[in-house]
């Protein structure tokens, strides 16, 4: 059988024409208002509360809307974006030191390794500087100067000190902003919080989306919720991988479920894993965490000469070491971009030199740095990370090296959206990491952050008051029989969950599920590799249905069920997430296809065949999807080989 | 590592609850905390058990959502960390391990471990925020903040949420986390025009959603994983009294 078919190609992304730093201002112009006094009438339902969905839920109700916000967390305050350590990209040029909002926008689509989307790219770099100064007014507490003025600095091998950080606590702080703004908001009786509530499916009324089921995480009871459009920021789906650096609640279900009823799914096989992670340390392993990459400034990162070396490293002479990103990418040295990090550090392992009890693991060495600062000033730098190294693994990183290896970190695809951040089902719209837009194949350091909030803070409150102003909303309740429909759905595929009672247990399955695809989709691909990979899905798959063993019932506080449905979801993500990788002949970012390499093993992109965005249409369930291209143009920025040699 | 569990174990609101014993064997101390619970609720689950509910989510230390009083410590016997980051070899072999929910008034226990922590966010709800619309922000560097503010203020806002400082307290107070926004808010020039407001408002909601009073204990600071600072507490103080007395932020001028 075909493992797809091509459709239609993706004619008009609705961006404006003309000069690309005067797009944004058209549309702004050009998009229809809504009225004061209809703001009220009008009901947003925003589900996820991290930057992007805290941000765009408290500016919609500023502005007037109704808005009913969900989460699956105890709290809107505790999404995944808290844990975002470095910082956040703005092109202020504080420092005159020769950045600019274009310089930004070039950067960030060269960094996306030329698959992103110039009209985007540049409305984000255009957004950012106002990001800084929306969140300063809330009191985000940035790192501040003596002088009193904010302090930047250089993150992941830029050469502009354009990242504004607080600490290593950025995201938590930029979240804890979103969230207050939320709170009032609340607190007035604008957003109707639900935490603790779970999406499971999207209302489609005369094809479009008009609501949502969700589940009362507390006492199981299903609801049905109608609106006059709908906004997912329910984040990535990193945890496809089951281990990642993702918050063990993260999960595809809604974006997956609004991709079953007709939301195209981009580029799904971009994935990000991040070099600097601590090590998997046994099959207990329930997460990885992340230690922050600003650590390559100061630490070399090396492994033995020879294979199998278990020497104590502190025993291994100096000519005995390779210290392999100086040696292969002498300009960069320690400091090449993140998937450059990883596939080396992958490779080095792969020829049988890594370190530590599992040999998957490279050390990232402190001792030169401290002789040549002293300990005080490593620890002033970086005191916070090296404790939390301690706490986790138990060993002193100012004595031994830390031992780190790559973990996947964040997704650069999702649901594909237009220019107004709108899938292609009207009236759902998808902002964040949950939507492909901004990144590319390969995101840079420090901009998660920024396209969070610039969708959520400005882009969506102008774009989706253009789709509420064009009327045509008929008043729908939840006894219409779509969402009759869809509410059965849900309660029919809990029951089947509920009913297999076998004998292994969810979690033994995302883990299986998980090992396929760091195998076959991570780090490298391989064509054989990979339908390796989707057969071993879908039998997996098949195994799930026929074996999981769920403890409980629907109708309580029922943890074992909530992780039962996402591991079901991802089992078809993970296909799809195959497929595209496959067919996708080229290297780009943080895809990495073996077949395609330059002669000294580097990203070979194959700009003829492959500068298209890939939008995935849901057909059935193990059913050839359909491929939607949307070609990219480069007017702006001309598409060169990345080199960091 | 064989260690003996002592787990809460309530399956609602209303059911009474008990103490459980669960034998757990081969424990590595390499393992998180919630780790060994994974395990253990593994086991549950197919022995056809129900597993323990807890809560959990990034399992990095910052997101606030898990807590457990372990041996009677919230968060456990290490300081400045969370559950989460809590690892088995801070236990001994053959060690019997008590795990309970937070238990105060203002968080009732959902189901085993589970508590309630809504509260804290009618705390936040009542001002515990500027009121900064989006697009109403004056450029950032318009106002110059002294590094030493902007750093305790940072200091304060490093506070996750997780509500250790009221399972700490013998009175149940949510007091260091009311005062850790305070602080940080009043610390900052953005902060000014809600100051006094801000401290009735987010003080009654406190007292409302059924915290305790602070008697200055002094249990909520070591317990704390973020190690947010007693003297918060005394901030908050000095403004509710300015506020309540003076009427500060009500006279013009004053």
């Amino acid at each position: 059988m075909e493992l797809f078919t091509e459709g239609d190609p993706i004619a008009d992304t609705k961006a404006p024409t003309g000069p690309v730093e005067k797009r944004w201002e058209t549309r702004r112009f050009e998009a229809k208002l809504v009225n004061p006094a209809n703001r009220r009438k009008m009901t947003v339902i925003v589900v996820g509360t991290g930057l992007a969905g805290g941000s765009a839920a408290a500016t919609l109700a500023e502005q007037g809307y109704h808005v009913k916000s969900y989460c699956y967390q105890d709290s809107p305050r505790r999404a995944h974006s808290i844990a975002a350590q470095g910082g956040i990209n703005a092109a202020k040029n504080y420092r005159n030191d020769g950045d600019s909002v274009h310089r930004l926008f070039y950067d960030t689509v060269k960094g996306g390794d030329f698959r992103s989307r110039e009209s985007n790219v540049h409305r984000l770099a255009e957004v950012s500087v106002n990001i800084i100064d929306q969140c300063v007014a809330q009191g985000v507490p940035f790192a501040r100067e003596y002088g009193g003025l904010l302090d930047t600095r250089s993150f992941g091998g830029a050469q502009v000190q354009r990242t504004f950080y607080a600490r290593g606590q950025t995201g938590q702080q930029l979240l804890l902003g979103a969230y207050q703004a939320l709170e009032r908001q609340i607190g007035l009786g604008n957003v109707e919080m639900n935490a603790r509530h779970e999406m499971l499916e999207l209302v489609i009324v005369d094809g479009k989306a008009r609501g949502i089921v969700v589940r009362d995480l507390v006492t199981g009871e299903i609801s049905t919720e109608m609106a006059d459009a709908v906004v997912l920021a329910s984040g990535g789906y990193g945890n496809v991988f089951y281990l990642s650096t993702n918050a063990k609640g993260c999960n595809v279900t809604a974006t997956w479920r609004a991709h079953r009823k007709g939301a195209y799914f981009a580029n799904p096989c971009y994935t990000q894993i991040h070099p600097t992670c601590i090590p998997v340390s046994g099959d207990h392993q329930s997460k990885l965490t992340l230690m922050s990459e600003s650590l390559r400034n100061d630490g070399r990162v090396w492994v033995p000469k020879t294979k199998g070396d278990d020497r104590n490293p502190r025993d291994i002479p100096e000519d005995e070491r390779d210290y392999y990103l100086e040696r292969i990418y002498p300009s960069f040295g320690n400091l090449v971009p993140r998937d450059i990090a990883s596939r080396a550090a992958k490779n080095v392992c792969d020829e049988g030199r890594g370190v530590g009890p599992t040999k998957l693991g490279v050390y990232l060495d402190f001792a030169d740095a401290i002789d040549r600062l002293g300990r005080k000033a490593i620890e002033a730098k970086y005191g916070n990370l090296f404790e939390m190294y301690e706490r986790i693994t138990g060993e002193d990183p100012y004595e031994v090296p830390m031992r780190i290896y790559p973990a996947v970190h964040y997704t650069m695809g999702g649901l594909w959206v237009d220019y107004d951040l709108q899938s292609s089902i009207p009236g759902l719209f998808v902002i964040g990491e949950a939507n492909f837009s901004d990144h590319g194949a390969n995101r840079l350091g420090a901009s998660a952050l920024m396209q969070g909030l610039a969708d959520g803070y400005f882009v969506l409150p102008t774009t989706i008051a253009n789709y509420l102003a064009s009327g045509g909303l008929e008043k729908v309740d939840a006894s219409h029989p779509a969402a009759v429909e869809a509410r059965t759905d849900v309660e029919d595929r809990i029951q089947r969950l509920l009913a297999v009672n076998g004998d292994r247990t969810v979690d033994s399955f995302h883990r299986e599920l998980g090992q396929i695809m760091w195998e076959h989709c991570g780090m490298e691909r391989s064509e054989a590799g990979l339908r390796k990979a989707i057969d071993e899905i879908r039998a997996l798959r098949e195994q799930f249905w026929q074996r999981v063993k769920v403890s409980g019932t629907g109708e309580e506080l029922n943890q074992s069920l909530e992780k039962a449905g996402r591991v079901a979801d991802f089992f078809e993500l993970a296909e799809l997430m195959c497929i595209d990788a496959l067919h996708r002949e080229e290297s780009c970012g943080g895809h990495f296809r073996a077949e395609h390499q330059t002669p000294d093993g580097e990203a070979q992109r194959d700009d003829d065949r492959f500068a298209y965005v890939a939008a995935w249409e849901f057909t059935a369930t193990g059913e050839p999807s359909v491929l939607h291209k949307e070609d990219l143009k480069f007017e702006y920025v001309h598409p060169t080989q990345r080199s960091y040699k | 590592m064989n260690l003996t569990l002592r787990i809460w174990r309530q399956k609602g609101p209303e059911d009474k609850g008990r103490m459980v014993t669960y034998p757990v064997d081969d424990v590595s101390p390499d393992m998180s905390f919630l780790e060994m619970l994974d395990v253990l609720n593994e086991r549950l689950i197919l022995a056809g058990e129900d597993p323990v509910a807890f809560d959990h989510d990034c399992r990095e230390g910052i997101c606030g959502m898990c807590g457990l009083m372990i041996n009677g410590d919230a968060h456990g016997p290490q300081r400045g960390t969370t559950a989460c980051q809590l690892h088995m070899r801070q236990f001994t072999d053959g060690e019997t391990i008590d795990i309970e929910p937070w238990r105060a008034s203002a968080f009732p226990v959902i189901k085993d471990l589970v508590v309630n922590r809504g509260a804290f966010d009618k705390i936040i709800a009542a001002g515990g925020y500027i009121t900064a619309p989006t697009g109403s922000a004056p450029e950032a560097h318009s106002t110059p903040v002294a590094k030493a503010n902007a750093d305790a203020a940072f200091e304060s806002a490093a506070c996750i949420g997780c509500g250790a400082c009221v399972a700490a307290c013998p009175n149940g107070s949510g007091m260091l986390f009311t005062a850790a926004k305070l602080t940080q808010l009043s610390l900052l020039p953005q902060g000014q025009p809600e100051r006094y407001t801000r401290v009735i408002g987010m003080v009654d909601a406190h007292d409302e959603a059924g915290f305790g009073g602070c008697t200055n204990a002094g249990e909520c600071t070591p317990a704390c994983p973020k190690g947010i600072p007693l003297n918060t507490i005394g901030r908050l103080n000095r403004d509710y009294l300015a506020a309540t007395t003076k009427g500060a932020g009500n006279t013009p001028g004053a």
